[in-house]
């Protein structure tokens, strides 16, 4: 196959940090498994994120990335395998305990109140006040100057902090929970699905933030399902399936149509392909799975079963 | 509040950008859009309406809707709402009096009995609520009726009847009467000690809502519960928090009620929670939660104190009243829903 896979063991051993030359990684994952009560969700996982690279988590429903999200956030705990902070061996007990190891996620619910101010919702929970005893209160302009310099920092140009963020669009409203994480002290930004339920257009302003946040020297996870998104401003490609780790690539080792190969599966395809041809599917539809089942037949002749 | 100078010229260099735009998304425009409506309505059919000591009378019908109308603002902003209020303030009012009746001791240690009661009904109803996470309707329409029920029953076995003996020759009873049910006399007119408690009320809440952490919260609570939490505010606190301040407005409302008549009927109150629901909802708070303000609770409020006066100014015969409230509710919640999206949509 033409895809080479990154040589893990090469890779957290040998391989410096390329902004700080040192020789530790941000987070690295080495074997890492989980399971509820007798169901494997996830196993053999190993991966690395790095200040100012991009680690793409890429899989369909179920393959297990919401678990080793959760694992990464502090929400569950590994079983299997060592997670290493900065080089040392982890275990998060909470997304608090995460938070304070810098470690920030941004779920697709956004956390955000829709009905409150944009200014109120960056520092809600975190809110900075001034004076003391019953006259301590909201610093409320600070909070405004601080909220409207991150976001434009982040390219977002706001006329007006004072607005309910519910005015604002799927992306932009991405953005300042993205541009909140970095305030707050986050190296590492885990994006869970942000374009999931975003238009082309949309998205495209939300995998610009992605580049913005990693150009300002964040280690960033991004999670998704479409290798279109992830391969543009992905460095590393980690594939799940079913659980599984079925591939680990740096981008110079691997292209968009290879990557897609990947993620779809020839085998299902090519099965999708008869099942519709059965039902006596749409002609157009079944042309389009056959060309498709061609294409990754060509890019990737044997699965990657080897790998595993 | 020295530091307040500091950042007073700041603010005024924003809230003067766009002041029409400003004021078009305030919560509580559609309320006062009415309030002056029928102001004018009731100063042009009834003059007397104008008059100072009609003024002082509408104000202190306002006040006894609009104490309590405070805590249910921010209660509703946070997402909840209390259907046993009404009942609540006359189990204070009970508390007080049968508490220093039957032990015979001063009124105040009975006023402070009520508190702890007052402030117990609303953590009650707060800690069920957040425990098991029932509707607040469900939960307080529990203990409204469970406190209607008590109210009666209770008076009667420590009493013997349905209303409370008179405490006017109970040792402390000038001093509270001065406090909570005493009238200032402003020019030629006297103005009911209440009026002054609510317009503090309404001062202090609305310096929370806007100005304070916890109001930070409590608009958070109401707007979106789970995404509060994952950002680390304390939902449970702040909604606990949010019946308890419920259940001091009813602690005032009942020590005021007590001292203004002396004597507690034990079957009153019920109704009353819809009057208070009606004043903040007419104020431009979400029944849904997360929008609203306690100025507008206290226009709500307001309203209701000039509808109820105007309509007997007016010579009007008082049964339609009622009419006159519902008609206000539909009107002001509507312009409220106008109002805000399309100054959401600008």
């Amino acid at each position: 196959m033409n895809a080479q896979q990154i040589d893990q063991q090469t890779l957290l051993k040998e391989e410096k940090d390329p902004l700080t030359h040192t020789p530790v990684h941000l987070l690295s994952l080495d074997k890492v498994g989980k399971h509820y009560g007798n169901v494997i969700a996830l196993r053999d996982v190993t991966m690395a994120v790095d200040n100012g690279r991009v680690t793409c988590v890429l899989g369909d429903n179920g393959a297990g990335k919401s678990t080793l999200i959760k694992i990464i956030a502090g929400l569950h705990q590994h079983d299997e395998g060592s997670f290493k902070i900065m080089g040392e061996d982890r275990k998060l007990g909470s997304p608090r305990e995460a938070l304070d190891a810098g470690i920030a996620a941004v779920y697709q619910d956004l956390a955000v109140v829709s009905l409150m101010p944009i200014w109120r919702n960056f520092f809600l929970g975190s809110e900075l006040t001034t004076g003391a005893g019953p006259f301590r209160r909201l610093d409320v302009q600070r909070m405004k100057d601080i909220t409207l310099k991150e976001l434009a920092e982040m390219g977002i140009d706001l006329r007006d902090v004072e607005q309910p963020i519910g005015q604002l669009s799927g992306g932009e409203r991405q953005c300042v929970a993205i541009a909140r994480a970095v305030y707050f002290g986050a190296k590492v930004l885990i994006l869970d699905e942000p374009t999931a339920a975003l238009g082309v257009k949309q998205s495209g302003v939300v995998l610009r933030y992605i580049l913005q946040a990693r150009d300002r020297g964040l280690g960033v996870i991004f999670i998704t399902h479409n290798p279109h998104h992830a391969f543009p401003v992905g460095d590393r490609f980690l594939l799940l399936k079913r659980g599984k780790s079925i591939g680990y690539y740096d981008k110079k080792d691997i292209t968009l149509e290879e990557l897609t190969a990947q993620m779809a599966g020839g085998a299902e395809l090519a099965e999708l392909a008869h099942e519709l041809e059965q039902l006596g599917g749409h002609t157009e539809a079944l042309n389009e799975v056959k060309a498709e089942v061609e294409g990754v037949a060509v890019a990737a002749p044997e699965s990657s079963t080897k790998r595993h | 509040m020295a530091n307040a100078v500091l950042t007073a010229p700041s603010d005024e260099r924003v809230s003067t950008r766009n002041p029409l735009q400003k004021l078009l998304v305030r919560p509580e425009i559609g309320a006062l859009v009415g309030a002056v409506v029928l102001f004018v309505f009731f100063s042009a059919i009834a003059p007397v309406f104008l008059q100072p000591n009609s003024l002082a009378t509408v104000l202190y019908g306002s006040s006894t809707i609009g104490i309590m109308a405070v805590g249910v603002a921010l209660l509703m902003i946070g997402g909840e709402f209390d259907l046993s209020t009404g009942v609540a303030v006359i189990t204070s009012a009970l508390s007080a009096s049968m508490f220093s009746w039957y032990f015979s001791m001063n009124i105040w240690v009975g006023v402070l009995f009520a508190l702890v009661v007052s402030l117990g009904i609303g953590f009650i109803n707060g800690w069920i609520l957040v425990k098991t996470k029932l509707p607040s309707f469900i939960v307080t329409l529990a203990t409204f009726l469970m406190l209607a029920g008590l109210n009666l029953g209770l008076t009667r076995l420590i009493g013997g009847a349905v209303a409370t003996p008179s405490i006017s020759d109970i040792d402390g009873f000038d001093t509270a009467r001065a406090i909570f049910a005493s009238s200032v006399k402003i020019g030629t007119v006297d103005v009911n000690v209440t009026v002054f408690i609510w317009i503090a009320l309404v001062l202090i809440a609305s310096w929370v809502l806007l100005r304070t952490r916890v109001g930070n919260w409590i608009f958070a609570v109401g707007g979106d519960a789970n995404a509060a939490r994952a950002v680390g505010v304390p939902v449970t606190k702040t909604k606990i928090g949010l019946f308890m301040a419920v259940g001091f407005c009813g602690w005032i409302l009942g020590m005021h009620n007590l001292f203004a008549f002396n004597t507690v009927q034990s079957g009153e109150g019920v109704g009353n929670e819809f009057l208070y629901i009606i004043a903040a909802v007419i104020g431009g708070c979400l029944l849904t939660g997360g929008y609203g303000s306690a100025v507008g609770g206290a226009i709500g409020a307001f309203i209701f104190g000039m509808a109820n006066k105007g309509i007997v100014y007016a010579q009007w015969n008082p049964d339609w009243f009622k009419f006159f409230l519902g008609l206000m509710l539909l009107l002001a919640t509507i312009v409220n829903l106008i109002v805000k999206r399309r100054a959401e949509s600008k």
